[in-house]
Protein backbone atom coordinates (compact mmCIF):
# COMPACT_ATOMS: atom_id res chain seq x y z
CA UNK A 1 0.00 0.00 0.00
CA UNK A 2 1.29 3.40 -0.90
CA UNK A 3 1.60 6.94 0.50
CA UNK A 4 -2.21 8.27 1.56
CA UNK A 5 -0.21 12.18 -0.02
CA UNK A 6 2.05 12.38 -2.30
CA UNK A 7 3.65 16.02 -2.60
CA UNK A 8 5.88 16.49 -5.59
CA UNK A 9 8.11 19.38 -6.64
CA UNK A 10 5.34 21.72 -5.68
CA UNK A 11 5.21 25.56 -6.48
CA UNK A 12 2.62 27.98 -6.00
CA UNK A 13 2.84 31.54 -7.12
CA UNK A 14 0.04 34.06 -6.20
CA UNK A 15 -0.54 37.42 -8.26
CA UNK A 16 -0.46 40.30 -6.37
CA UNK A 17 -3.60 42.17 -8.26
CA UNK A 18 -6.59 43.55 -6.14
CA UNK A 19 -8.10 45.63 -8.81
CA UNK A 20 -10.54 43.75 -11.21
CA UNK A 21 -11.42 46.02 -13.91
CA UNK A 22 -11.00 45.41 -17.57
CA UNK A 23 -10.12 49.18 -17.99
CA UNK A 24 -6.81 48.72 -16.54
CA UNK A 25 -6.24 45.83 -17.88
CA UNK A 26 -6.73 47.00 -21.74
CA UNK A 27 -4.92 50.15 -20.61
CA UNK A 28 -1.77 47.89 -20.03
CA UNK A 29 -2.63 46.08 -23.37
CA UNK A 30 -2.73 49.20 -25.35
CA UNK A 31 0.82 50.19 -23.50
CA UNK A 32 2.38 47.25 -25.09
CA UNK A 33 2.35 44.73 -21.92
CA UNK A 34 4.68 47.19 -20.75
CA UNK A 35 5.72 46.28 -17.48
CA UNK A 36 4.04 43.96 -14.49
CA UNK A 37 0.39 44.40 -14.14
CA UNK A 38 0.77 42.40 -11.18
CA UNK A 39 3.52 41.61 -8.66
CA UNK A 40 4.03 37.97 -7.90
CA UNK A 41 4.79 36.38 -4.78
CA UNK A 42 6.14 33.28 -4.28
CA UNK A 43 3.96 31.01 -1.71
CA UNK A 44 5.31 27.93 -2.02
CA UNK A 45 8.93 26.61 -3.26
CA UNK A 46 9.98 23.15 -4.22
CA UNK A 47 7.94 21.36 -1.86
CA UNK A 48 8.04 17.54 -1.82
CA UNK A 49 7.32 14.80 0.95
CA UNK A 50 4.76 12.21 1.41
CA UNK A 51 2.08 10.66 3.94
CA UNK A 52 1.44 7.29 4.72
CA UNK A 53 -2.23 6.21 5.57
CA UNK A 54 -3.13 6.43 8.95
CA UNK A 55 -0.75 8.97 9.83
CA UNK A 56 -1.22 12.13 11.67
CA UNK A 57 1.29 15.04 10.22
CA UNK A 58 1.18 18.57 11.60
CA UNK A 59 2.01 21.39 9.33
CA UNK A 60 4.01 23.97 11.29
CA UNK A 61 6.10 27.61 10.30
CA UNK A 62 4.99 31.03 11.56
CA UNK A 63 2.50 33.10 9.96
CA UNK A 64 2.55 33.92 6.37
CA UNK A 65 5.09 30.29 5.71
CA UNK A 66 2.35 28.60 3.47
CA UNK A 67 0.93 25.64 5.58
CA UNK A 68 -2.43 27.20 4.67
CA UNK A 69 -1.46 27.47 1.07
CA UNK A 70 -0.40 23.97 1.04
CA UNK A 71 -3.35 22.58 2.86
CA UNK A 72 -5.52 24.28 0.03
CA UNK A 73 -3.34 22.52 -2.83
CA UNK A 74 -4.05 19.18 -0.90
CA UNK A 75 -7.64 19.44 -0.25
CA UNK A 76 -8.03 20.85 -4.12
CA UNK A 77 -9.04 24.36 -3.53
CA UNK A 78 -5.94 25.94 -5.21
CA UNK A 79 -3.77 24.00 -8.42
CA UNK A 80 -0.07 24.43 -8.00
CA UNK A 81 1.65 26.55 -10.69
CA UNK A 82 4.19 23.26 -10.70
CA UNK A 83 4.48 19.79 -9.37
CA UNK A 84 1.98 17.57 -8.32
CA UNK A 85 -0.18 16.55 -5.55
CA UNK A 86 -1.86 12.86 -5.29
CA UNK A 87 -4.20 11.45 -3.29
CA UNK A 88 -5.61 8.54 -2.42
CA UNK A 89 -9.64 8.06 -0.94
CA UNK A 90 -12.52 10.67 -0.13
CA UNK A 91 -10.95 13.96 1.03
CA UNK A 92 -12.49 16.03 3.36
CA UNK A 93 -10.85 19.29 3.44
CA UNK A 94 -11.73 21.84 6.31
CA UNK A 95 -9.52 24.73 5.95
CA UNK A 96 -11.84 26.62 8.29
CA UNK A 97 -14.55 24.66 10.77
CA UNK A 98 -17.89 26.18 9.77
CA UNK A 99 -16.71 27.66 6.61
CA UNK A 100 -19.95 26.02 4.94
CA UNK A 101 -22.37 27.44 7.41
CA UNK A 102 -25.15 29.78 6.09
CA UNK A 103 -26.40 32.10 9.52
CA UNK A 104 -30.08 31.95 8.53
CA UNK A 105 -30.81 28.55 8.09
CA UNK A 106 -30.98 26.12 11.09
CA UNK A 107 -28.85 23.98 12.54
CA UNK A 108 -30.33 20.97 11.50
CA UNK A 109 -30.51 22.38 7.64
CA UNK A 110 -27.05 23.50 7.85
CA UNK A 111 -25.63 19.81 9.08
CA UNK A 112 -27.26 18.40 5.92
CA UNK A 113 -25.94 21.18 3.93
CA UNK A 114 -22.44 21.07 5.31
CA UNK A 115 -22.40 17.26 5.40
CA UNK A 116 -22.99 16.80 2.02
CA UNK A 117 -20.57 19.82 0.65
CA UNK A 118 -18.01 17.61 3.09
CA UNK A 119 -18.69 14.59 0.72
CA UNK A 120 -21.59 12.92 2.23
CA UNK A 121 -24.54 10.93 0.54
CA UNK A 122 -27.97 11.35 1.82
CA UNK A 123 -27.76 7.95 3.17
CA UNK A 124 -24.83 8.85 5.32
CA UNK A 125 -25.90 11.77 7.03
CA UNK A 126 -29.19 10.27 8.11
CA UNK A 127 -27.79 7.78 9.75
CA UNK A 128 -24.87 10.01 11.02
CA UNK A 129 -27.57 13.09 11.97
CA UNK A 130 -28.34 11.95 15.47
CA UNK A 131 -24.55 11.27 16.27
CA UNK A 132 -23.46 14.77 15.36
CA UNK A 133 -25.67 16.21 17.22
CA UNK A 134 -25.25 14.49 20.09
CA UNK A 135 -21.77 15.12 19.91
CA UNK A 136 -22.40 18.52 19.76
CA UNK A 137 -24.34 19.09 22.69
CA UNK A 138 -26.29 21.32 21.02
CA UNK A 139 -29.70 19.51 21.12
CA UNK A 140 -32.31 22.00 22.56
CA UNK A 141 -31.23 24.82 19.54
CA UNK A 142 -30.87 22.76 16.41
CA UNK A 143 -33.82 24.20 14.94
CA UNK A 144 -32.60 27.71 15.98
CA UNK A 145 -31.64 29.56 12.76
CA UNK A 146 -27.38 29.47 13.23
CA UNK A 147 -26.87 33.57 13.41
CA UNK A 148 -28.19 33.36 16.91
CA UNK A 149 -26.21 30.94 17.75
CA UNK A 150 -22.90 31.72 20.13
CA UNK A 151 -19.34 31.27 18.55
CA UNK A 152 -18.84 28.25 20.72
CA UNK A 153 -22.21 26.54 19.83
CA UNK A 154 -21.69 27.45 16.06
CA UNK A 155 -18.09 25.80 16.23
CA UNK A 156 -18.91 22.71 17.83
CA UNK A 157 -21.63 22.12 15.20
CA UNK A 158 -19.22 22.46 12.80
CA UNK A 159 -16.74 20.20 14.09
CA UNK A 160 -19.46 17.89 15.21
CA UNK A 161 -20.31 17.58 11.46
CA UNK A 162 -16.63 17.86 9.74
CA UNK A 163 -15.20 14.49 12.52
CA UNK A 164 -18.30 12.93 11.47
CA UNK A 165 -17.78 12.96 7.60
CA UNK A 166 -15.76 9.82 7.73
CA UNK A 167 -13.25 10.98 5.17
CA UNK A 168 -9.84 8.93 4.42
CA UNK A 169 -8.01 12.06 4.28
CA UNK A 170 -9.03 14.75 7.01
CA UNK A 171 -7.16 18.23 6.45
CA UNK A 172 -8.07 20.55 9.18
CA UNK A 173 -6.64 24.23 9.87
CA UNK A 174 -6.99 25.55 13.73
CA UNK A 175 -8.62 21.89 14.27
CA UNK A 176 -8.37 22.48 18.38
CA UNK A 177 -9.64 26.34 18.52
CA UNK A 178 -12.87 24.72 19.23
CA UNK A 179 -14.91 25.49 22.43
CA UNK A 180 -14.41 24.91 26.15
CA UNK A 181 -11.93 22.87 27.67
CA UNK A 182 -14.24 19.81 28.30
CA UNK A 183 -15.17 20.19 24.95
CA UNK A 184 -11.50 20.28 23.43
CA UNK A 185 -10.75 17.24 25.19
CA UNK A 186 -13.72 15.32 23.40
CA UNK A 187 -12.45 16.80 20.27
CA UNK A 188 -8.80 15.50 20.74
CA UNK A 189 -10.62 12.32 21.84
CA UNK A 190 -12.49 11.91 18.97
CA UNK A 191 -9.15 12.52 16.47
CA UNK A 192 -7.28 10.11 18.30
CA UNK A 193 -10.10 7.28 17.51
CA UNK A 194 -9.84 8.73 13.70
CA UNK A 195 -6.17 8.14 13.49
CA UNK A 196 -6.46 4.86 15.57
CA UNK A 197 -9.11 3.71 12.50
CA UNK A 198 -7.07 4.04 9.76
CA UNK A 199 -7.46 7.66 8.70
CA UNK A 200 -4.98 10.15 7.60
CA UNK A 201 -4.99 13.29 9.15
CA UNK A 202 -3.29 16.96 7.86
CA UNK A 203 -3.32 19.77 10.72
CA UNK A 204 -2.37 23.13 10.51
CA UNK A 205 -1.99 24.45 13.89
CA UNK A 206 -0.10 27.25 16.34
CA UNK A 207 -1.11 25.21 19.08
CA UNK A 208 2.75 23.33 19.38
CA UNK A 209 1.58 21.28 23.01
CA UNK A 210 -1.52 20.28 21.16
CA UNK A 211 0.39 18.71 18.17
CA UNK A 212 3.46 16.89 19.88
CA UNK A 213 0.47 14.94 22.20
CA UNK A 214 -1.33 14.04 19.16
CA UNK A 215 0.53 13.78 15.73
CA UNK A 216 2.94 11.88 14.71
CA UNK A 217 4.97 13.53 12.53
CA UNK A 218 5.85 17.34 11.80
CA UNK A 219 6.87 19.38 8.59
CA UNK A 220 7.87 22.83 9.32
CA UNK A 221 7.85 25.27 6.85
CA UNK A 222 9.68 28.40 6.66
CA UNK A 223 8.80 31.25 3.61
CA UNK A 224 6.98 28.49 1.21
CA UNK A 225 10.10 25.39 1.16
CA UNK A 226 10.03 22.67 3.99
CA UNK A 227 12.80 23.62 6.60
CA UNK A 228 12.12 20.35 8.86
CA UNK A 229 10.48 17.03 8.60
CA UNK A 230 10.52 14.50 11.56
CA UNK A 231 8.59 13.38 14.77
CA UNK A 232 6.44 15.69 15.60
CA UNK A 233 8.11 16.71 19.21
CA UNK A 234 11.11 17.13 17.31
CA UNK A 235 9.70 19.55 14.66
CA UNK A 236 8.03 21.63 17.64
CA UNK A 237 11.73 21.63 19.21
CA UNK A 238 13.14 22.95 16.20
CA UNK A 239 10.42 25.52 14.96
CA UNK A 240 10.96 26.27 19.44
CA UNK A 241 14.49 26.67 18.92
CA UNK A 242 14.14 29.70 15.92
CA UNK A 243 11.47 31.54 18.02
CA UNK B 1 -14.41 3.08 0.46
CA UNK B 2 -14.16 0.68 -2.08
CA UNK B 3 -11.57 1.12 -5.14
CA UNK B 4 -11.38 5.10 -5.03
CA UNK B 5 -8.67 3.99 -2.03
CA UNK B 6 -6.69 2.16 -4.96
CA UNK B 7 -6.30 4.82 -7.45
CA UNK B 8 -4.73 8.19 -7.01
CA UNK B 9 -6.77 11.23 -7.49
CA UNK B 10 -5.44 14.85 -8.83
CA UNK B 11 -7.05 16.69 -6.28
CA UNK B 12 -8.97 20.24 -7.55
CA UNK B 13 -9.42 18.25 -11.00
CA UNK B 14 -13.26 17.29 -11.41
CA UNK B 15 -15.69 16.17 -14.09
CA UNK B 16 -17.42 19.37 -14.61
CA UNK B 17 -21.16 19.11 -14.92
CA UNK B 18 -20.75 15.28 -15.19
CA UNK B 19 -19.48 15.64 -10.77
CA UNK B 20 -22.88 18.49 -10.17
CA UNK B 21 -24.80 14.70 -11.76
CA UNK B 22 -22.86 12.86 -9.27
CA UNK B 23 -23.99 15.20 -6.09
CA UNK B 24 -27.08 16.24 -7.16
CA UNK B 25 -27.84 15.64 -3.88
CA UNK B 26 -25.64 18.19 -2.77
CA UNK B 27 -27.10 20.53 -5.88
CA UNK B 28 -30.57 20.01 -3.78
CA UNK B 29 -29.39 21.31 -0.72
CA UNK B 30 -28.18 24.04 -2.26
CA UNK B 31 -30.65 25.32 -4.38
CA UNK B 32 -33.11 24.74 -1.33
CA UNK B 33 -30.50 27.04 0.42
CA UNK B 34 -31.05 29.69 -2.05
CA UNK B 35 -34.38 29.87 -1.97
CA UNK B 36 -34.86 29.60 2.10
CA UNK B 37 -32.24 32.74 2.20
CA UNK B 38 -34.40 34.67 -0.70
CA UNK B 39 -37.40 34.56 1.27
CA UNK B 40 -36.04 34.71 4.60
CA UNK B 41 -38.20 37.36 7.22
CA UNK B 42 -40.86 37.94 4.87
CA UNK B 43 -44.48 36.88 5.28
CA UNK B 44 -45.56 36.01 1.79
CA UNK B 45 -42.51 33.77 1.27
CA UNK B 46 -42.49 31.96 -2.20
CA UNK B 47 -46.05 33.13 -2.47
CA UNK B 48 -44.31 36.38 -3.90
CA UNK B 49 -43.73 34.71 -7.14
CA UNK B 50 -47.06 34.28 -7.70
CA UNK B 51 -47.76 37.72 -7.32
CA UNK B 52 -45.27 39.23 -9.51
CA UNK B 53 -46.44 37.21 -12.02
CA UNK B 54 -49.95 38.05 -11.94
CA UNK B 55 -49.18 42.24 -11.40
CA UNK B 56 -47.10 41.61 -14.67
CA UNK B 57 -49.96 39.98 -16.62
CA UNK B 58 -52.40 42.54 -15.38
CA UNK B 59 -50.24 45.57 -16.35
CA UNK B 60 -49.37 44.29 -19.85
CA UNK B 61 -53.48 43.30 -20.32
CA UNK B 62 -54.37 46.89 -19.54
CA UNK B 63 -51.16 49.23 -20.59
CA UNK B 64 -50.91 47.34 -23.82
CA UNK B 65 -54.31 46.34 -24.71
CA UNK B 66 -56.25 49.87 -23.50
CA UNK B 67 -53.20 52.38 -23.32
CA UNK B 68 -51.04 50.97 -26.60
CA UNK B 69 -54.15 48.97 -28.46
CA UNK B 70 -51.63 46.44 -29.33
CA UNK B 71 -54.95 44.16 -29.26
CA UNK B 72 -55.65 45.16 -32.96
CA UNK B 73 -52.98 43.77 -34.53
CA UNK B 74 -52.58 40.90 -32.55
CA UNK B 75 -55.30 38.74 -30.99
CA UNK B 76 -55.27 37.25 -27.48
CA UNK B 77 -52.23 40.28 -27.06
CA UNK B 78 -51.74 39.88 -23.31
CA UNK B 79 -51.92 35.81 -23.30
CA UNK B 80 -49.37 36.22 -26.66
CA UNK B 81 -46.30 38.36 -24.48
CA UNK B 82 -47.23 36.92 -21.12
CA UNK B 83 -45.87 33.53 -22.72
CA UNK B 84 -42.83 35.29 -24.33
CA UNK B 85 -42.50 37.44 -21.23
CA UNK B 86 -42.02 34.20 -18.77
CA UNK B 87 -39.76 32.62 -21.16
CA UNK B 88 -37.61 35.42 -20.76
CA UNK B 89 -37.91 36.16 -16.91
CA UNK B 90 -36.63 32.74 -16.50
CA UNK B 91 -33.85 33.29 -18.41
CA UNK B 92 -32.40 36.23 -17.56
CA UNK B 93 -32.97 35.73 -13.38
CA UNK B 94 -31.04 31.59 -14.38
CA UNK B 95 -28.66 33.56 -16.57
CA UNK B 96 -27.72 36.80 -14.36
CA UNK B 97 -27.62 34.74 -10.96
CA UNK B 98 -25.70 32.27 -12.40
CA UNK B 99 -23.16 34.79 -13.71
CA UNK B 100 -23.37 36.32 -9.98
CA UNK B 101 -23.39 33.22 -7.79
CA UNK B 102 -18.98 32.33 -8.01
CA UNK B 103 -18.67 35.22 -6.75
CA UNK B 104 -21.42 35.62 -4.06
CA UNK B 105 -20.25 31.95 -2.61
CA UNK B 106 -16.34 33.01 -2.55
CA UNK B 107 -16.58 31.75 0.80
CA UNK B 108 -17.17 28.29 0.01
CA UNK B 109 -15.26 28.68 -3.38
CA UNK B 110 -12.00 29.85 -1.15
CA UNK B 111 -12.25 26.87 1.22
CA UNK B 112 -13.71 23.48 0.47
CA UNK B 113 -13.05 22.19 -2.73
CA UNK B 114 -16.02 20.57 -4.82
CA UNK B 115 -17.56 21.10 -8.00
CA UNK B 116 -17.45 24.61 -8.96
CA UNK B 117 -20.60 24.00 -11.54
CA UNK B 118 -22.67 23.51 -9.15
CA UNK B 119 -23.66 27.08 -7.92
CA UNK B 120 -24.32 28.32 -11.75
CA UNK B 121 -26.14 24.86 -11.61
CA UNK B 122 -28.15 25.89 -8.62
CA UNK B 123 -29.35 29.29 -10.06
CA UNK B 124 -30.75 27.85 -12.91
CA UNK B 125 -32.69 25.60 -10.69
CA UNK B 126 -33.71 28.40 -8.33
CA UNK B 127 -35.27 30.45 -11.47
CA UNK B 128 -36.67 27.17 -12.61
CA UNK B 129 -38.37 26.92 -9.05
CA UNK B 130 -39.36 30.70 -9.58
CA UNK B 131 -40.58 29.90 -13.66
CA UNK B 132 -43.31 27.61 -12.11
CA UNK B 133 -45.46 29.50 -10.53
CA UNK B 134 -45.73 31.63 -13.76
CA UNK B 135 -46.76 28.86 -15.45
CA UNK B 136 -49.45 28.35 -13.81
CA UNK B 137 -49.98 32.11 -14.36
CA UNK B 138 -50.09 32.03 -17.36
CA UNK B 139 -52.05 28.31 -17.84
CA UNK B 140 -54.82 30.28 -15.92
CA UNK B 141 -55.01 32.84 -18.45
CA UNK B 142 -54.62 30.43 -21.64
CA UNK B 143 -57.30 28.12 -19.52
CA UNK B 144 -60.09 31.33 -19.59
CA UNK B 145 -59.20 32.31 -23.15
CA UNK B 146 -60.83 28.60 -24.14
CA UNK B 147 -56.75 26.72 -24.63
CA UNK B 148 -57.11 23.44 -26.30
CA UNK B 149 -53.35 22.22 -27.01
CA UNK B 150 -52.37 19.38 -29.26
CA UNK B 151 -49.86 17.05 -28.06
CA UNK B 152 -47.35 18.70 -30.36
CA UNK B 153 -47.88 22.01 -28.50
CA UNK B 154 -47.00 20.60 -25.32
CA UNK B 155 -43.89 18.90 -26.59
CA UNK B 156 -42.70 22.46 -27.73
CA UNK B 157 -43.20 24.23 -25.05
CA UNK B 158 -41.48 21.44 -22.97
CA UNK B 159 -38.54 21.87 -25.92
CA UNK B 160 -38.55 25.56 -24.93
CA UNK B 161 -38.09 25.38 -21.83
CA UNK B 162 -35.08 22.80 -22.43
CA UNK B 163 -33.54 25.10 -24.36
CA UNK B 164 -33.62 28.10 -22.25
CA UNK B 165 -32.59 26.13 -18.89
CA UNK B 166 -29.55 24.77 -21.29
CA UNK B 167 -28.65 28.33 -23.40
CA UNK B 168 -28.74 29.82 -19.30
CA UNK B 169 -26.40 27.01 -17.95
CA UNK B 170 -23.99 27.49 -20.67
CA UNK B 171 -23.72 30.95 -20.59
CA UNK B 172 -24.20 30.93 -17.29
CA UNK B 173 -21.12 29.30 -16.41
CA UNK B 174 -18.71 30.99 -18.95
CA UNK B 175 -19.92 34.87 -17.47
CA UNK B 176 -19.56 33.25 -14.06
CA UNK B 177 -16.39 32.46 -14.56
CA UNK B 178 -15.47 35.73 -16.16
CA UNK B 179 -16.70 37.20 -13.36
CA UNK B 180 -14.10 36.01 -11.05
CA UNK B 181 -11.70 37.57 -13.10
CA UNK B 182 -13.49 40.98 -14.20
CA UNK B 183 -16.83 42.00 -12.47
CA UNK B 184 -17.52 44.05 -15.10
CA UNK B 185 -19.42 41.06 -16.42
CA UNK B 186 -22.47 40.90 -14.28
CA UNK B 187 -22.88 44.24 -15.49
CA UNK B 188 -22.56 43.57 -18.98
CA UNK B 189 -25.02 40.79 -18.37
CA UNK B 190 -27.02 43.05 -17.34
CA UNK B 191 -26.97 45.45 -20.14
CA UNK B 192 -28.10 41.76 -22.35
CA UNK B 193 -30.47 41.13 -20.12
CA UNK B 194 -32.22 44.91 -21.54
CA UNK B 195 -32.11 43.92 -24.92
CA UNK B 196 -32.95 40.31 -24.86
CA UNK B 197 -36.42 41.34 -24.35
CA UNK B 198 -36.16 43.07 -28.17
CA UNK B 199 -34.16 40.32 -29.60
CA UNK B 200 -36.51 37.87 -29.58
CA UNK B 201 -40.50 37.98 -30.44
CA UNK B 202 -42.05 39.18 -27.43
CA UNK B 203 -44.05 42.51 -27.52
CA UNK B 204 -44.62 42.72 -31.17
CA UNK B 205 -44.78 39.45 -33.42
CA UNK B 206 -41.91 38.15 -35.95
CA UNK B 207 -43.54 38.85 -39.45
CA UNK B 208 -42.35 42.77 -38.54
CA UNK B 209 -38.70 41.44 -38.74
CA UNK B 210 -39.61 39.95 -42.09
CA UNK B 211 -41.47 42.61 -43.10
CA UNK B 212 -38.31 45.03 -42.20
CA UNK B 213 -35.40 43.09 -42.76
CA UNK B 214 -33.55 40.77 -45.35
CA UNK B 215 -34.43 36.95 -45.15
CA UNK B 216 -30.53 36.53 -43.55
CA UNK B 217 -30.85 38.87 -40.98
CA UNK B 218 -34.55 36.99 -39.99
CA UNK B 219 -32.16 33.54 -40.19
CA UNK B 220 -29.53 35.07 -37.80
CA UNK B 221 -32.93 36.44 -36.09
CA UNK B 222 -34.23 32.55 -35.47
CA UNK B 223 -30.61 30.75 -34.86
CA UNK B 224 -31.42 32.49 -31.09
CA UNK B 225 -32.17 30.28 -28.96
CA UNK B 226 -34.50 32.45 -26.94
CA UNK B 227 -35.99 33.42 -29.88
CA UNK B 228 -36.53 29.70 -30.52
CA UNK B 229 -38.07 29.20 -27.36
CA UNK B 230 -40.42 32.00 -27.02
CA UNK B 231 -41.93 31.16 -30.64
CA UNK B 232 -42.59 27.21 -29.41
CA UNK B 233 -44.02 29.31 -26.54
CA UNK B 234 -46.18 31.12 -28.45
CA UNK B 235 -47.33 27.88 -30.44
CA UNK B 236 -47.66 26.32 -27.32
CA UNK B 237 -50.10 28.67 -24.99
CA UNK B 238 -51.29 31.40 -27.23
CA UNK B 239 -51.68 29.31 -30.75
CA UNK B 240 -54.58 27.17 -29.67
CA UNK B 241 -56.61 30.14 -27.91
CA UNK B 242 -56.86 32.35 -31.34
CA UNK B 243 -59.90 31.87 -33.66
CA UNK B 244 -58.72 33.79 -36.76
CA UNK B 245 -55.99 33.20 -38.99
CA UNK B 246 -52.60 34.07 -37.81
CA UNK B 247 -49.03 32.92 -38.86
CA UNK B 248 -46.77 31.37 -37.72
CA UNK B 249 -42.84 31.41 -37.90
CA UNK B 250 -42.39 28.14 -40.41
CA UNK B 251 -40.87 24.88 -39.34
CA UNK B 252 -41.17 25.24 -35.89
CA UNK B 253 -40.21 22.05 -34.58
CA UNK B 254 -37.10 22.15 -37.11
CA UNK B 255 -35.59 25.69 -35.76
CA UNK B 256 -36.61 24.25 -32.30
CA UNK B 257 -34.01 21.82 -32.68
CA UNK B 258 -31.95 24.14 -33.93
CA UNK B 259 -32.36 25.88 -30.76
CA UNK B 260 -31.64 23.15 -28.85
CA UNK B 261 -28.22 22.64 -30.90
CA UNK B 262 -27.77 26.40 -30.53
CA UNK B 263 -27.57 25.93 -26.79
CA UNK B 264 -25.67 22.71 -26.47
CA UNK B 265 -23.22 24.86 -27.80
CA UNK B 266 -23.33 27.69 -25.79
CA UNK B 267 -23.17 24.87 -23.05
CA UNK B 268 -19.48 22.93 -24.26
CA UNK B 269 -18.23 26.46 -24.78
CA UNK B 270 -19.12 27.41 -21.21
CA UNK B 271 -18.12 24.21 -19.45
CA UNK B 272 -14.94 24.16 -21.31
CA UNK B 273 -13.47 28.30 -20.72
CA UNK B 274 -14.99 27.36 -16.63
CA UNK B 275 -12.75 24.72 -16.33
CA UNK B 276 -9.89 26.73 -18.04
CA UNK B 277 -10.23 29.19 -14.99
CA UNK B 278 -11.76 26.99 -12.14
CA UNK B 279 -8.08 26.32 -11.35
CA UNK B 280 -8.27 30.58 -10.25
CA UNK B 281 -11.12 31.21 -9.03
CA UNK B 282 -10.56 30.16 -5.46
CA UNK B 283 -7.34 32.60 -5.12
CA UNK B 284 -8.84 35.31 -7.33
CA UNK B 285 -12.19 35.57 -5.90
Amino acid sequence: MGAAVIVKGLKKTFNLRHSHSMKETLVWLAKGRKGDLTKKFDALHDVSFEIQPGETVALLGFNGSGKSTLLKLISGVILPDQGTVRTKGRVAGLIEVGAGFHPDLSGRENVYLNAAILGMTEQEIQEKFDDIVAFSEIEQFIDTEVKFYSSGMFLRLAFAVAVHTQPDIFLVDEILAVGDEPFQRKCLAKIKQLSDEGRTLVVVSHDLDMISRICDRGVVLSSGTVQFEGPADQAVAWLRERN
Amino acid sequence: MSNSTDTYAVPGVGAGLLDVYRRRYLLKLIVRKELRVRYRGSVLGLAWSYVKPLVQYVVLFFALGIVLRVGDQIPNYALYMFSGVIVINFFSEAFSNATRSIVSNAALVKKIYLPRELFPVASVWVAAVHFLPQLIVLLAAALLSGWHPDIMQLFGALLGFVIVAVTATGLGLLAGAINVFFRDAENIVDMLMMIVTWTSPVLYDWTMIRRLAAPWVLTIYQLNPITVAVELFHWAFWYPTVNQPVELPPHLLVTGFIGLGMAALFLVIGQIVFRRLEGHFAQEV
